[in-house]
């Protein structure tokens, strides 16, 4: 076993597909020059040369959409959007070309791209810099969303991604690329199921991406206290995992969601709305969820820590739906 | 500026009879469009090229069966002359299975891969960066292609055409920009949408060529185009072409054309592309009044097989509905495999 973080476990991972594949390129803003503007690319550059780590300028529909093109043409571009927020300049090219073109040639046109961005808050970085809206593009056929929390993750959803005939969108929380972890041998699970990262009997606890660490300490808090949470690690938000999750929900009956998207209308809102659908009759209580405060988030610190879900947060929703008696 | 008037060969080839045949298709394809649309056999949005087929014909004559073509949802002239099968057009208006994107695209969406026609783009502008990538792969790979991406002068008013143009330059990308300037994006005239009216001249501030050429002269056309590609093929970056043309009908079914006096399209209809390569083709002794009428025939005749071959297309099971999405994958979870 090696000790990465999940910034070097993502750089491998371009390394490797880079190596392996010369139809892959990486493409976007600062990947070359400077590196990356979360370091993971650095050093590539040097290796690789600026045809196929390709800088480019601050133009993301275009480039997004060269990206559309190449993959359409028989090359496996990775393009890099800087944050979640700024993938919005592009959103026309995501869904309006790549989630759609191969539905609207009849099966003829299509894309195999992979788009990796950053999301999440905890940063201090406010409105404009720190929102998760993977939950949104996980509304749209035709995608792949996936959200590692994991350096397995990090390290092996990139091979997979490359492979796949469709678009597939990497959603990287910016908090995790610091975040250090053993890398396990062998590979990793499909990147279409969910995993169940801590077993427990008594509540589920279903997340992904940022949120992951968090549930963890909470259920670890929770044991101390004599309640036994599983925690589930969606990693995909489409396809979702409804097999695992519902497993889970007969087995312990109780459900809480943890989520750093705003609650309205979000992907929480989808896994609450599939556990009652399939599995009204296993609840023994309502599934309750944590989401991020509905407010563009805040600069100050004590506001924004207040806005995402936290460990006391999380802990006070498992509390809430265990108490409930059945 | 860098616009540079293209040179127009004097002579013509007994091959340009062949230019005459395509625009003839293409008109008479879409006439019978407009009358199926009355009839309700097409419906969604349907947008007619008719007075520029110049264009599509003058653009695609230059290109080889190699390069690619995208195009905008006013494309059913662009598909046929990048030999896509009339009937396969035409059922794809009937929404049928057999239509070039099996009934899923419609009028707006052609697409054949076999054609190397990418669509049938209904986003205004939305075309232009996928056009880029495509173009960006043969020049990483170094494959002597041209992309030739067709788009209305509104486009120009959008981020994405500003910011394609100048990838592709800064990428020296084998690619031509098309730009059909027809005068009017549905009822706004260019003045009332661009401060600066030449179109070359937002090409030169991204050190590219721009040649403006008569879009109403199917030779201008296939001159300019000829030369445009010869320089993008052979690694000299891309070209932009304004191709100055007119649209003779509404902008699409539902348009009452209230933004044009009669007059205007009376004047431009005196310029009617097929009337004036049959002129020249007559002046110089290569067509008939026979010869023409064979033609057109031979037009009415290809459209009706296309309209025989779309009445007898078949609806694609409901069972299909899902299909496409992603691609069918064989293994554990089927071919349908419906991703939700
Ligand atoms: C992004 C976008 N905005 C608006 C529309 C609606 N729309 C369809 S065609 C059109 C006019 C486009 O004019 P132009 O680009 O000159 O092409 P033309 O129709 O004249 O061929 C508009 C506004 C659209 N399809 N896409």
């Amino acid at each position: 076993m090696t000790s990465t973080t999940c910034r070097e476990a993502m750089r491998e991972a371009i390394r490797e597909a880079m190596l392996a594949d010369d139809r892959v390129f990486l493409m976007g803003e600062d990947v070359g020059a400077y590196g990356g503007c979360f370091a993971v690319s650095k050093g590539l550059l040097d290796e690789f040369g600026p045809d196929r780590i390709r800088d480019t300028p601050l133009s993301e529909s275009a480039f997004v959409g060269a990206g559309i093109g190449a993959a359409i043409a028989g090359l496996r571009p990775i393009v890099e959007i800087m944050t979640v927020n700024f993938s919005l300049l592009a959103l026309d090219q995501i869904l309006n070309n790549a989630a759609t073109l191969r539905h609207m040639s009849g099966g003829q046109v299509g894309v195999p791209l992979v788009i990796r961005m950053t999301t999440g808050g905890g940063r201090q970085l406010a409105a404009q810099h720190s929102h998760s809206l993977e939950g949104w593009y996980g509304h749209i056929p035709g995608i792949t969303v996936l959200v590692p929390a994991t350096v397995d993750d990090f390290r092996g959803m990139l091979a997979p991604a490359l492979a796949d005939p469709d678009p597939v969108l990497i959603f990287e929380h910016a908090l995790l690329y610091n975040a250090e972890g053993e890398l396990s041998a062998g590979s990793i699970p499909p990147i279409d199921r969910a995993v169940v990262r801590r077993s427990g009997r008594d509540v589920t606890i279903v997340t992904y991406g940022g949120s992951l660490a968090k549930c963890l300490v909470a259920a670890d808090q929770l044991a101390g206290r004599g309640i036994d949470a599983e925690v589930i690690d969606l990693r995909s938000l489409r396809p979702l995992d409804d097999a695992t999750l519902l497993d889970s929900v007969a087995r312990t009956h109780r459900a809480v969601v943890v989520d750093e998207g705003w609650r309205s209308g979000s992907i929480s809102a989808e896994v609450s709305a599939r556990i009652t659908e399939h599995a009204f009759f296993d609840l023994d209580a309502p599934v309750l969820r944590v989401c991020c405060a509905e407010v563009p988030l805040p600069y100050a610190k004590h506001l924004e820590d207040a806005a995402l879900p936290s460990v006391e947060r999380v802990v006070a929703a498992v509390d809430e739906v265990v108490n409930v008696r059945a | 500026m860098t616009t540079v008037a293209s040179p127009v060969p004097a002579t013509l080839a007994p091959s340009d009879v062949e230019l005459l045949r395509r625009m003839l298709l293409v008109r008479r394809f879409e006439e019978r469009c407009a009358e199926l649309y009355s009839a309700s056999r097409i419906r969604g949005f349907l947008h007619l090229y008719i007075g520029e087929e110049a264009v599509a014909v003058g653009v695609g004559a230059a290109l080889e069966d190699g390069d690619n073509v995208v195009a905008t949802y006013r494309e059913h002239g662009h598909a046929l002359v990048r030999g896509v099968p009339a009937g396969a057009v035409m059922a794809e208006m009937f929404g049928k299975v057999e239509g070039c994107s099996r009934g899923r695209g419609g009028s707006m969406h052609l697409f054949s891969v076999d054609h190397r026609f990418y669509g049938g783009h209904g986003i205004v502008a939305g075309g232009l960066p996928v056009a880029l990538g495509l173009a960006l792969a043969d020049r990483m790979r170094g494959v002597p292609r041209v992309t030739a991406c067709f788009f209305g002068e509104g486009a120009v008013a959008e981020g994405e055409f500003h910011e394609t143009m100048n990838l592709a330059a800064l990428w020296t990308v084998p690619m031509l920009f098309c730009c059909e300037n027809n005068l009017y994006a549905m009822g706004t005239a260019l003045a009332r949408s661009e401060s600066d009216t030449d179109l070359t001249v937002k090409a030169a501030s991204y050190g590219m060529p721009a040649w403006s050429v008569d879009g109403m002269d199917v030779i201008a056309v296939r001159e300019a185009t000829r030369r445009a590609a010869l320089q993008a093929r052979a690694g000299g970056g891309p070209v932009f072409l304004e191709l100055r043309t007119y649209r003779f009908r509404a902008h699409s079914m539902y348009d009452p054309e209230l933004y044009r006096s009669k007059d205007e399209v009376a004047v431009w209809r005196e310029r009617d592309p097929i009337d004036a390569i049959a002129r020249r083709l007559t002046g110089a002794a290569l067509l008939d009044a026979d010869a023409l009428e064979a033609l057109d025939a031979a037009a009415m005749e290809e459209v009706d097989a296309a309209v025989a071959f779309a009445d007898a297309g078949t609806d694609e099971p409901l069972s299909d509905l899902t299909r496409h999405v992603y691609a069918d994958r064989r293994g554990e979870r089927g071919p349908e495999e419906e991703r939700t």
